[in-house]
C-alpha cells in the first residue's frame, strides 16, 4: 500500500498523520509545560510558554503530597497482583488449553461472562463485607479483587500460548514419571514465559491506572494509591493548578517510561488478543 | 472416566500408559475460587439486595418490587439511560471509523510507523483520573485553559462541560481522545496480516486505492473490526471514571450514566438496595445491548 514516489500524497498523508500525533501530544504537554509555570500566570494567560520554569515544583509537591508514599502503595498493589494473577491464570490456562477439566467450556463461557459485568453488579457487597472485615483501607481487598478481575484477560492470552506448546513435550515428560505439577512448572511455565511477561506488563499498566476500585476501598492518605493520592489532591490543589499539573506529571512519568521501554512487546500482547480472536 | 475406556479401547497387545489420575482440575481451582468470591457470589448478593431496602448497616428488609418501580418512575434513571445509550452508540461508531482510516493511513507510509503507534497508544498507558483532570483544568477551563485563552482572542467557545446540552459531550470526546490510538494500533496490527503481495498484485491491475482498500483489506481486518465493536459496546456502556472525574453526572444529571448512579446511590446516600436496583438494570440493558448485537451479527454472517 506504500505510496511510492508520488510526493505530493507524501506530504499530505504524513500532515494528517503528524496532526494525529500532535492532537494526542499536545494536552499531555500542556500537563508538563503548566506545571513549569506558576500558578498566577496560568490564571493570566491561560496558554503560554513557562518563562521562568521552576523546575523545583517536582520536588516540591513530591514531599508535599506525600507522592513516595501512593507511589510505592501503587507499587506494591500492582506486584502482588502481577504475582496472583500469573499463577492462579497460567495454571487455570493450561488445564483449560488442554481440555483436561470436565466442564472446561462452562469454565471458560463463566469466565468470558464475568468480563462483560459492570464492576457496580459486584461491589457494593464486597464493600460492606470489607467494611466488616475492617478491610476498608487493606491493600489485600484490593489485591484480591484485582486479581479476580484481571484473572479472566490473562487466562485467555496465555491460553493461546499453551496451545502453541506441543503436546509431545507433555507426553514426553510424563513418561519419564513427571507428576501434572512438575509438567506445568518444568514444561508449560518456561515456555509460556513470552506470555506471562505480557501479562504482566499489561496488568501492571492497569493497576497502576485503576480508579473505581482504588476510590473505594483506599480511602485514607496511608493506604491511598498514586491514582486515589491525585484525586484527593485535586480538592486540596483546585485553586493551584501548576502544582496539581506537576503531581499529575509524576504519576504519569513511571508509566509513559515504562511504555516506551517496552512499547513493542505491549503493541503485540495489547493487539495479539484482538487480531487473533 | 474418560481414561479407563481409552485404555480398553487400546488393543492387548500394546503395552497400557499408565497415567496417572488427572487431577488437572486442581489447577482451575485458584482461578475459579478467587472469581466466585469476588465476582459471582457478590453478584448474586446484589441481586437479592436489590429487592431489599438496605442501607449497609442494619438489617435488610425484603421489600419486593418497590425499589425497581421507584427507579423507573425517576427521571434520573431515564436520563441516565438516553445518556448511556447516546453515549455507546457514539463512542462504538466514531473511533471505528477515524481509526480505521488512520490505520489505513499508516499502512501507507515506510517510515516513522513505530513513532506514530506509540504516539497515538500513549494516553492508554496514563490514568484516567490524570487525563480527565488536564482536559477539566488546562483545556476546557475558561479561567486557566485553551478555552480560556481562546475567548481571550474573540472565539466564542465555552467550557462544554458546564453546559446541560454539551456536558455528555464534552466527556465523550475526551474518552474517544484518549482511545482512538489504542483503536488504529490495533487495526494496524490486523492490517499487517494482511498478504502483501496481494495488495501489490491488485495495484499492479490496476485497482484503485479505494477498491483495493474495499475488497482485499476490509475483508481481512473484518472479524478484529466486529470484535472491537462489541468490546467498545461492553467497555463504553461501563463508562464510570471519565464521568465521574470530568462532571460527576452534571450539571443536573445532564451527563449522568447508570454507573455513576449506581455508585452515588450506594456511597453517597447510602441506599444500597436501590443502588443494587440501578446496577442490576444497568447489567440486564448492557447484556440486551450485547444480544441485539449478536443477533446483527449473526443475521449479516448468514447474508
Amino acid at each position: 500500500m506504500e505510496l511510492g514516489k508520488n510526493l505530493t500524497a507524501r506530504i499530505i498523508v504524513y500532515a494528517m498523520l503528524g496532526a494525529a500525533a500532535f492532537s494526542v501530544a499536545a494536552p499531555l504537554a500542556l500537563m508538563v509545560l503548566n506545571a513549569l509555570r506558576s500558578n498566577f500566570d496560568i490564571l493570566v494567560t491561560p496558554l503560554g510558554w513557562p518563562s521562568d520554569p521552576d523546575w523545583g515544583v517536582f520536588l516540591r509537591v513530591w514531599k508535599e503530597a506525600g507522592l513516595g508514599r501512593a507511589m510505592l502503595n501503587s507499587l506494591l498493589i500492582a506486584g502482588a497482583t502481577v504475582i496472583v494473577v500469573c499463577t492462579i491464570s497460567s495454571m487455570a490456562a493450561w488445564a483449560i488449553a488442554r481440555k483436561d477439566v470436565p466442564g472446561w467450556m462452562v469454565i471458560s463461557l463463566y469466565f468470558l461472562t464475568t468480563t462483560t459485568i459492570p464492576i457496580q453488579m459486584f461491589m457494593f457487597p464486597l464493600y460492606f463485607l470489607m467494611a466488616q472485615l475492617s478491610l476498608i483501607n487493606s491493600p489485600i481487598a484490593v489485591i484480591i479483587i484485582y486479581s479476580a478481575i484481571f484473572t479472566p484477560f490473562s487466562l485467555f492470552l496465555l491460553r493461546t500460548y499453551v496451545l502453541d506448546v506441543p503436546m509431545e513435550l507433555e507426553e514426553a515428560a510424563r513418561i519419564d514419571g513427571a507428576s501434572d505439577w512438575r509438567v506445568f512448572r518444568s514444561v508449560i511455565l518456561p515456555l509460556i514465559s513470552p506470555g506471562l511477561l505480557t501479562v504482566a506488563l499489561i496488568v501492571c499498566l492497569n493497576v497502576w491506572n485503576e480508579f473505581l476500585i482504588s476510590i473505594t476501598f483506599l480511602q485514607n492518605a496511608d493506604s491511598a494509591t498514586a491514582t486515589v493520592r491525585f484525586y484527593q489532591l485535586t480538592g486540596r490543589y483546585g485553586n493551584n493548578l501548576a502544582d496539581l499539573m506537576a503531581v499529575a506529571t509524576l504519576i504519569a512519568l513511571p508509566t509513559v517510561v515504562f511504555f516506551v521501554l517496552v512499547q513493542r512487546r505491549f503493541i503485540e500482547g495489547v493487539s495479539a488478543g484482538a487480531v487473533k480472536g | 472416566m474418560t481414561d479407563t475406556s481409552t485404555a480398553l479401547a487400546l488393543p492387548d497387545n500394546r503395552p497400557r500408559r499408565r497415567k496417572p489420575a488427572s487431577r488437572k482440575w486442581l489447577f482451575v481451582m485458584p482461578a475459579l475460587l478467587v472469581s466466585l468470591c469476588v465476582v459471582l457470589v457478590p453478584v448474586i448478593a446484589t441481586t437479592v439486595l436489590a429487592f431489599t431496602n438496605w442501607n449497609g448497616f442494619s438489617l435488610p428488609k425484603f421489600v419486593g418490587l418497590a425499589n425497581f418501580v421507584s427507579i423507573l418512575q425517576e427521571p434520573r434513571f431515564w436520563a441516565a439511560f438516553r445518556n448511556n445509550c447516546i453515549y455507546t452508540f457514539l463512542f462504538a461508531t466514531l473511533p471505528m471509523v477515524s481509526s480505521l482510516f488512520m490505520a489505513v493511513l499508516l499502512m501507507t507510509v515506510r517510515r516513522g510507523r513505530t513513532f506514530f503507534q506509540v504516539m497515538y497508544f500513549l494516553p492508554v498507558t496514563i490514568a484516567t483520573v490524570i487525563l480527565a483532570q488536564i482536559w477539566r483544568s488546562m483545556i476546557f477551563s475558561p479561567t486557566s485553559g485553551v478555552v480560556g485563552w481562546l475567548q481571550s482572542v474573540g472565539i466564542a467557545i465555552d467550557n462544554p462541560l458546564v453546559n446541560p446540552d454539551t456536558s455528555l459531550l464534552g466527556v465523550l470526546f475526551v474518552d474517544m481522545w484518549s482511545w482512538w490510538g489504542y483503536l488504529t494500533v490495533i487495526y494496524f496490527a490486523a492490517l499487517r496480516q494482511v498478504d502483501r503481495s496481494l495488495i501489490e498484485a491488485a495495484l499492479v491491475d490496476g485497482a484503485s486505492r479505494w477498491q483495493t482498500f474495499r475488497h482485499i483489506l476490509l475483508p481481512t481486518v473484518l472479524p478484529t473490526v466486529m470484535f472491537m465493536l462489541l468490546m467498545s459496546i461492553i467497555w463504553s456502556f461501563k463508562v464510570f471514571d471519565w464521568i465521574y472525574v470530568l462532571t460527576e453526572g452534571g450539571p443536573g444529571f445532564s451527563s449522568e450514566v447508570l454507573a455513576t448512579l449506581a455508585y452515588k446511590t450506594a456511597f453517597q446516600s447510602f441506599e444500597v438496595g436501590r443502588a443494587s436496583a440501578f446496577s442490576l438494570s444497568m447489567s440486564l440493558l448492557g447484556m440486551v445491548a450485547i444480544v441485539i448485537y449478536l443477533r446483527i451479527q449473526a443475521r449479516r454472517e448468514k447474508a
